[in-house]
């Protein structure tokens, strides 16, 4: 044995589907509230015909393009992954799974590809309301392709509905139990709350990065102040639906809450361990600092609650890796809290007056930009590796799913992964970076509203002048 | 007799990767041809030509896998790993694609433009040799033993699978050529009838070659074929690959700009055609039928019964966005985002 040896192909598997998925995510997760954000400004500008929220809606739109089209490579390389390093897994659970991603892609992928087109290319096409149409059925699309996922993914948490064939596949029994499986609905109402709450943090740390050097920017002005109105509203909603989703994991994928929580043995007035080092070895939390009861209170709504341990369940049951879960889950709530404490300091200030003129407000709502899509990483860190080691809960193993492909051809597929994820996404990435330092100006490339619509292959020279302004602006724009 | 569910399934997955071959073929064949194309104008019109519509035809590919998926599994789980290195590869490839497609509108130098239009150009090359790699070592055939792949990770490497190769990049060339001499016109439309003159003797040469080493690869493409009254009954799909090239070929001296482009499809449909014709009813040649590869009943029912109204109305919105961006791109309209 030498110590160069390879990892076993199902770990070199994992760390594969790992890596492509949570590169994967970053885009949808952001997207998804994007779309939505982008039919909302849209619709604001048919209503009230005011040249700020067009404007704002080409900003994003620029932006939006570029995400989604990352998302769409990212994602095609999900739908193959199955099969080229999940074969086993695939075959067994395809009768169950298959329609769920099947219809993914009939009702969401071609209405958000087909209508994309128009969204990015057609307004002076189609007209204002088409377009109005186009842009809310991408975002309809990114919805539905958000249900389907998650359904298909959250019956892997919570699998129901199937009966196992005697040939060890999942075979469907009732479609309703399957699609409506017991954790899909808290799952589905999570993450989109959650690609919400990652779309205001980026929209609003864009605002204020404007703000700081403009503070009478209006552009700037509106999508700040959209995106603390969200962080007011939703942050704090989604700590009551991420209560109610946790509480329904208690219930149906315990070894994963304990993991969570860091809980080895099984009792009441169970603490709520805020930091320490899960040792699965021997078995204990080490230097942890805990509420005493606050557990059984959020779990059981008992202060008397009596708490499942890890201890409870078989030692073969148990998440492959605590640290992990129980170190994400506090990333993930910590990131939360603050996005509430921006929400409440936005809504104190929007009182006061002052949310245009607070440096320190937009300075902090500048540092919480990436704190969406982290959030949503460890959120899926929590989920997924609290599965383990199961594939479908409780039913296949992740050791029982991996395809028949060798070691080394998996570590060479892993290795190109990561170095082209890391090239492409992140020259995108850096891309996005600079579009987002663009200070956004009155007449964003386009042609202005109310224009006549043009027909094919006539220039739209307005907006290509203002698209070549807009080239040779300089980063820091002057004052309006 | 009651409706058999899984042929229904089997000819709607091979027409939706019919739908993908044209069209992700065309736009791929765009970045096929970058190379023979130098200035940035004319190839920020080949981008323009296709920038509206390339997300919905990739959408294409992933309704294949998704549909092997779901309603071929078995099928899904032995050729994709069988498959593993090219189609990693081709996946990279699109990524690659992808993402220069929306970047090289956006690059601040012209040296940062070039490695765009560098990385759009050898993706497009590389998505499709290995998408033609990946239908000759399938044709060839996958060693299965019980539900899983048996052979190793460089079966797929063959002088075949290489030729098929080739020749996909040349078809895929054909095509782009033919979608450019309908959507361009002046010096680009010019050398797009160039092109396709010459990429057209290429695809041809292909297809002849293929089909001549297909009989000797297997006994049963040569049983398929050849034997009596196979004969007759396969005859009009050479024949009328021969009378499409006819007339392709007069299109272009013509100057037709949309019948080349339609002709070229018809050689594309008849030699998938001859494939379904070879490989029939084998989805995993050379021994796991459709019937065997198909999923449960009632997952195939579920699907289907989705799919009856979705395919046509993503059939008719398609079609729709095609309808709006119709018409020649010039230079420099209209402008991208």
């Amino acid at each position: 044995m030498s110590a160069l040896e390879l990892p076993s192909a199902v770990n070199l598997a994992r760390a594969q589907f790992a890596l492509t998925v949570v590169w994967h995510f970053l885009f949808p997760a952001f997207t998804i509230g994007l779309a939505s954000y982008l039919a909302v400004l849209e619709g604001f500008w048919l209503r009230t015909g005011k040249a700020v929220y067009l404007d704002t809606f080409r900003y994003w739109l620029r932006i939006f393009a570029v995400a989604f089209a990352m998302g769409v490579v990212s994602g095609l390389v999900m739908s193959y992954q199955f099969g080229t390093n999940w074969s086993v897994f695939a075959d067994r659970t395809a009768p169950v799974l298959g329609p769920l991603l099947g219809y993914e892609v009939l009702t969401a992928f071609f209405l958000e590809a087909g209508f994309l087109g128009v969204m990015l290319f057609g307004l002076e096409r189609v007209g204002k309301r088409l377009h109005f149409l186009a842009t809310c059925l991408v975002a309809i699309g990114t919805l539905i392709s958000a249900f389907w996922i998650l359904s298909a993914n959250s019956w892997m948490q919570t699998p129901t509905g199937h009966v196992v064939g005697p040939d060890g596949r999942f075979n469907p029994a009732d479609w309703w139990a399957i699609v409506f499986n017991p954790s899909f609905p808290y799952r589905f109402a999570h993450t989109v709350t959650g690609a919400y709450l990652t779309t205001a943090m980026i929209v609003g740390a864009v605002g204020a990065w404007h703000l700081l050097h403009d503070r009478d920017n209006p552009r700037a002005r509106l999508m700040f102040s959209m995106a603390m109105w969200m962080a007011a509203a939703v942050a704090p909603a989604q700590l009551v639906i991420g209560d109610l989703h946790g509480g329904n994991s208690y219930e149906h994928q315990p070894a994963k809450v304990a993991a969570m929580e860091g809980h080895f043995e099984t009792e009441r007035r169970a603490a709520a361990i805020l930091f320490g080092w899960p040792d699965a070895e021997a078995g204990l939390v080490r230097d942890r600092i805990g509420i005493p009861g606050l557990a059984s209170l959020y779990l059981t709504h008992d202060l008397d609650g009596e708490v499942r341990g890890l201890k409870d369940v078989p030692r073969d049951t148990w998440p492959t890796n605590l640290p992990l879960v129980f170190w994400s889950f506090r990333i993930m709530v910590g990131l939360g809290l603050l996005m509430i404490a921006l929400g409440v300091a936005g809504l104190w200030l929007r009182h006061k007056g002052r949310l245009y003129d607070a440096p320190w407000l937009h300075r902090f709502a500048v540092g919480m930009g990436p704190s969406g899509l982290i959030a949503v990483t460890a959120g899926w860190t929590v989920t997924e590796a609290g599965r383990q080691p199961f594939t479908v809960y409780g039913a296949l193993r992740t050791i029982d799913s991996v395809s028949p492909v060798a070691a080394p051809a998996v570590a060479a597929s892993l290795a190109a992964f990561a170095v082209v994820y890391l090239a492409v996404f992140g020259a995108g990435i850096w891309f996005l970076l600079h579009l987002f330092n663009q200070a956004p100006h009155a007449h964003e490339p386009g042609p202005p509203p109310g224009q006549p619509i043009r027909t094919a292959g006539i220039t739209p020279a307005p907006a290509l002048v203002a698209g070549a302004q807009d080239a040779g602006r300089p980063l820091a724009q002057p004052a309006e | 007799m009651s409706l058999d569910l899984t042929l229904i399934w089997a000819l709607l997955i091979a027409t939706a990767v019919f739908l993908y071959v044209v069209m992700d073929g065309f736009d791929l064949g765009v970045g096929i041809l970058f190379p023979a194309v130098r200035g940035k104008a004319e190839r920020d019109v080949m981008v323009n030509t296709v920038a509206p519509v390339w997300d919905g035809n990739e959408t294409w590919l992933i309704l294949g896998g998704g549909g092997l998926f779901a309603v071929f599994p078995l099928a899904y789980a032995t050729i994709l790993p069988a498959l593993y290195m090219p189609l990693i590869l081709m996946l990279l490839a699109l990524v690659f694609r992808g993402v220069a497609f929306e970047m090289r509108f956006r690059a601040a130098s012209p040296r940062s433009q070039r490695t765009w239009d560098r990385s759009f150009s050898w993706g497009s090359y590389v998505a499709a040799f290995c998408q033609g790699i990946c239908l000759g070592a399938l044709v060839q055939g996958i060693r299965v033993e019980g539900r899983a792949y048996a052979g190793g990770w460089w079966d797929w490497l063959t002088p075949f699978s290489v030729l098929t190769g080739a020749a996909l990049v040349a078809g895929y060339g054909l095509l782009g050529a033919c979608w450019l001499i309908w959507k361009t016109e002046g010096e680009l439309q010019l050398r797009a009838y160039r092109l396709a003159r010459r990429l057209g003797l290429v695809t041809l040469a292909s297809i002849v070659i293929v089909s001549a080493t297909m009989p000797i690869l297997s006994e049963a493409f040569r049983v398929r074929w050849l034997a009596w009254p196979n004969l007759a009954l396969a005859a009009p799909v050479p024949a009328l690959v021969a009378l499409l090239a006819w007339r392709f070929f007069v299109a272009l001296d013509r100057r037709a700009e949309v019948t080349p482009f339609l002709y070229a499809l018809g050689l594309f449909l008849m030699s998938y055609i001859g494939l379904g014709i070879s490989l029939w009813p084998m989805i995993v040649p050379p021994a796991i039928s459709i019937w065997d590869a198909a999923t449960h009943p009632s997952s195939q029912a579920f699907l289907l019964a989705g799919a009856v109204v979705l395919v046509p109305m993503i059939l008719i919105y398609t079609a729709y966005v095609y309808w709006l961006f119709r018409g020649k791109v010039a230079a420099g309209a209209p402008g991208y985002h």
